[in-house]
């Protein structure tokens, strides 16, 4: 089903910003903002939730960890024990010293990677995806809020457009998105 | 507002140090009477070295962490400045207490803490006479009395200028304080290191590690963020500080929680190291420690690594008071037990324990620092009048 979506356009980051806490003091619902930097404080005020980014760094780098011991147990200790130094290499235990720099480097490495494939993924901006932006020049110097009809079901569109009309917009534009 | 100690903060002060002195006597009766008082002078000496030490370092911390926001003319911590300042304020006594300390030390040869102050002893270690150069009283007094000579006259400064900023306002005295931070920081920087090898490491006469000065400064560090963190919340929880918000705690649980990984991060680097080469020069230091302090020294380094990893590592538990107070105090007390192996290792060895005088001498430091503290905290308005940044501070959101 075709949606009407209105993109309201700005020149400065704190207009977008005023003008989102007086639209959303009416009861309107923002449904994103485009901006060329993140635009801080505006999160709270669209009401886009705390990230959970963290809690996935924290499982990819307990996978990180988990993989460096059981490879090097299997490398270092079963498969091939290596004489490191003349230290004892019966157990992981003996030489667990000696693994714990590489276990920290693999669990930054899965940790980071999961964090930036995640991000990536989440925000359908892999290498090669189309953009979804709805305009180039909020890559540059504009700013951009989204705001969708289906969301807004008790304001008809000339009122939201006079209420976005108020904020000191510079340009707004309408589309249908399928 | 003017901050005023409460009955209560008196009491438990003079509850810590009263109990300080009754431990400290019980612990002198107890090794007089069942040890025969054969260590007891290396014993009283190490610990008084090892309460003065620690407690200084706690104060010189606080310097170094405001000469940091000065230098780096950060805004976020201009609304706990006057906490800092007063952490920073037990400077003063904690270089009278070294200094004592030191000085009843050389007075004493060494008084079984630093053999190379005996001439005696040295003639016959060619070791420490090809160290002499470096390690004597002479030079040892000069390098120590440099220390304490510009961390005094840096703190000094600093405290005038905050006192006088509040009176004339502008941005002047913010850029002198500037250009001092970063002045300070190049003296901190080749001082930290030293003094920790003058101090410290030169109980371990014979052993060396460059590593070792940056290890001693990141658990100083650390437990200055402790002492910060539980001081503002205490405040709050009294009801002063009421700009300080959340987000200020959440930033002061962030440093407890990033200093206590930089710790962990260089006692471990020292330790792999000289594990991995096991080179018998290198490796006493840690012999002795394991042979001597074997549950001590692990577990020590486990709850100063493990604790904030675990207990800290969310967002939540940096902005809950209760996690913080319990993570805080419980790694307060391991870095006391680090800075306690670093001195008693390398002295006693194997005739070192922790006892009634141990934990007497600890208390009685412990109230007269947080005495001090609160009575620093009386001098001035808890919240500065005119600092440049005090707008950033009070809307700071993260």
């Amino acid at each position: 089903m075709a949606e009407k979506v209105i993109y309201a356009m700005y020149d400065d980051d704190d207009v977008l910003k005023d003008g989102a806490k007086k639209l959303v003091a009416k009861g309107v619902k923002v449904a994103d903002v485009f901006s060329p930097f993140p635009i801080h404080g505006i999160d709270p005020i669209i009401g886009v939730k705390q990230t959970r980014l963290g809690i996935m760094a924290f499982l990819y780098g307990l996978t990180g960890t988990a993989l460096a011991t059981l490879g090097m147990n299997y490398f270092m200790i079963h498969d091939w024990p290596m004489n490191i130094g003349g230290k004892p290499n019966d157990t992981y235990l003996d030489n667990v010293l000696s693994f714990i720099p590489i276990t920290f480097e693999f669990t930054v490495l899965c940790a980071a990677h999961g964090m930036a494939i995640t991000y990536l993924l989440l925000n359908k901006t892999l290498p090669g995806m189309p953009a979804t932006n709805p305009d180039p020049r909020t890559t540059d110097d504009k700013f951009v809020m989204e705001l969708r009809l289906s969301d807004n079901n008790q304001f008809s569109e000339v009122e939201l457009m006079s209420m976005l009309n108020e904020t000191g917009v510079i340009e707004v534009d309408q589309k249908d998105i399928h | 507002m003017e901050f005023k100690i409460s009955s209560k903060a008196k009491s438990f002060t003079v509850v810590l140090m009263l109990l300080g002195v009754i431990g400290i006597c019980l612990g002198v009766w107890i090794e007089f009477s069942c040890h025969g008082g054969e260590h007891f002078q290396t014993r009283f000496l190490g610990n008084l070295l090892v309460d003065s030490f620690f407690f200084f370092a706690i104060g010189l911390g606080a310097l170094y962490f405001l000469a940091l926001q000065y230098a780096t003319e950060t805004g976020w911590y201009a609304s706990i400045k006057r906490v800092i300042e007063g952490v920073a304020g037990y400077l003063p006594y904690g270089i009278g207490l070294m200094l004592v300390t030191l000085l009843t030390l050389s007075l004493m040869k060494g008084g079984g803490i630093y053999v190379w102050m005996d001439n005696a002893h040295v003639e016959h270690d060619p070791i420490l006479v090809k160290k002499s150069a470096y390690l004597n009283q002479v030079f040892f007094w000069i390098r120590t009395l440099a220390y304490m000579g510009v961390y005094f006259i840096f703190w000094r400064g600093f405290k005038m200028r905050s006192l006088e900023e509040d009176r004339v306002g502008g941005t002047a005295i913010h850029f002198t304080n500037y250009k001092k931070g970063a002045l300070f920081l190049v003296f901190f920087a080749v001082f930290s290191s030293t003094s920790a090898w003058d101090w410290i490491m030169s109980i371990d006469a014979h052993w060396f590690s460059t590593l070792f000065g940056w290890y001693v400064f990141a658990g100083m560090w650390c437990s200055t963020m402790i002492v910060l963190v539980t001081l503002t919340l205490y405040l709050k929880k009294q009801g002063y500080l009421n700009k300080v918000n959340e987000n200020h705690i959440h930033d002061l649980g962030k440093w407890t929680f990033a200093t206590s990984f930089l710790w962990s991060y260089l006692w471990f680097s020292q330790f792999m190291l000289i594990w991995y080469a096991n080179i018998p020069e290198e490796v006493t230091y840690h012999l002795t420690r394991i042979e001597d302090f074997k549950g001590l020294y692990f577990g020590m380094f486990f709850i100063n690594f493990a604790f904030p990893m675990l207990l800290l590592m969310s967002r939540d538990a940096k902005r809950h008071a209760g996690v913080l107070t319990v993570v805080g105090v419980i790694i307060f007390a391991g870095h006391w037990v680090d800075a306690y192996l670093m001195v008693m290792g390398g002295s006693m060895g194997k005739h070192a324990y922790i006892g009634a005088l141990e934990i007497g001498m600890a208390l009685l430091f412990l109230g007269f620092f947080i005495r001090i503290i609160l009575t620093n905290l009386t001098k001035a308005p808890l919240m500065p009048v005119n600092h440049p940044f005090l707008d950033e501070s009070i809307h700071h959101e993260i």
